[in-house]
């Protein structure tokens, strides 16, 4: 192995463990206030918002393909089917979108 | 908190590696490609998988192949992993706040676990949660993960390009189908997930903002205003 590389390796390691374990070491046996306790409830719905969009629509350079994913996904999860239905949904919209392009 | 698990039918670590299914397959044609791309850039079988047991981040390690292959120094490309995953920060902070009481150590082992994925599926579940369905959750994504890089590697080559295309909107429909439903039931939530949709997208598209800083700046800002809306309107739900 080249000896760079596995220092760069072992760099993004350690740059990606800490932002990861740092809140439970900083944060473990800490009462926030009750505003940043809400504003941490709030995170995931906010990140979940922001991993989506817009970043779905660009799957690939033709963006009628996030567009139909997209809208088969919202679709199939708003009918109530469990997540893995909506990702099989959403992948089979889209082979079937392949066939005809 | 004892009670929350009686309830459930499974155990914990069970519970944990069902959800994690859906990450294991959403990875498979990311991290195929991964491997691929690997070898093409020039780095050996054995630093592919270092990288993906190690760092265990898609998107940095794809920017770190780019990278390399561009002539940036280790230095540049770490710095750059650094700023892309500032909002790994955020989601533990967060789900520190909804985490059972579970020995440190267990703690800073699940947390080399925490991806956008991981987070978002462990964030959903109803209740708290502990260290043994974290590990069930994180083995499913990272078995994926490492093991695929390998296979990618191995065979010089991912799925065939149009599964490869069509599976490319997999994560990001889990992701659609973990927020849909908590959609339904809160318009709060409408607010948070729209309002920080818009700041990323107004974040990426006119300031141009790096991926990492986009989303942490967006999620931050809409989970603000959000609870600074309620707190002056009076009806927190706490």
């Amino acid at each position: 192995m080249n000896s760079a590389i596995v220092w760069m390796i072992i760099g993004m390691g350690i740059v990606t463990y800490l932002p990861r374990l740092l809140p439970f070491l900083l944060l473990g046996g800490v009462e926030l206030p009750s505003f940043w306790q809400g504003v941490l409830k709030n995170v995931p719905y906010a990140v979940l918002g922001a991993l989506i969009i817009p970043d779905v629509f660009f799957i690939q350079d033709d963006l009628s393909f996030g567009v139909i994913g997209f809208a088969a996904a919202v679709i199939t999860a708003w009918l109530g089917a469990n997540v893995m239905i909506v990702v099989l949904a959403a992948v089979a919209a889209l082979s079937l979108y392949s066939l005809f392009v | 908190m004892e009670t929350t698990w009686a309830a459930g039918k499974m155990a914990p670590f069970r519970q944990g590696v069902q959800a994690g299914a859906t990450i294991a397959i959403g990875y498979m044609p990311i991290a195929l490609a991964f491997g691929l791309l690997a070898k093409t850039t020039g780095l050996t079988f054995a630093e592919t998988v270092l990288m993906s047991i190690v760092v265990f981040a898609g998107a940095s390690q794809y920017i770190a192949l780019s990278l390399l292959s561009a002539g940036t120094g280790v230095f540049e490309i770490v710095l750059t992993t650094f700023v892309l995953n500032i909002r790994h920060f955020l989601m533990s902070a967060s789900l520190n706040e909804k985490a059972g009481p579970d020995a440190l150590w267990k703690k800073a082992l699940y947390a080399f676990g925490i991806t956008d994925e991981t987070f978002s599926v462990a964030a959903m579940k109803e209740g708290t949660i502990n260290a043994s369905y974290m590990f069930g959750l994180i083995a499913m994504a990272y078995g994926s993960w490492v093991v695929n890089s390998g296979i990618g590697y191995a065979a010089g080559a991912g799925l065939p390009e149009s599964l490869q295309e069509s599976m490319s909107i997999a994560l990001y429909a889990m992701f659609i189908g973990l927020l849909v439903p908590a959609l339904k039931k809160q318009r709060k939530i409408v607010w948070l997930a729209g309002l920080s949709a818009l700041f990323n997208s107004i974040g990426t598209f006119a300031f141009h903002l790096s991926k990492g800083w986009s989303i942490v700046l967006a999620t931050l800002l809409s989970a603000i205003i959000v609870q600074w809306l309620m707190k002056e309107g009076g009806n927190d739900d706490e």
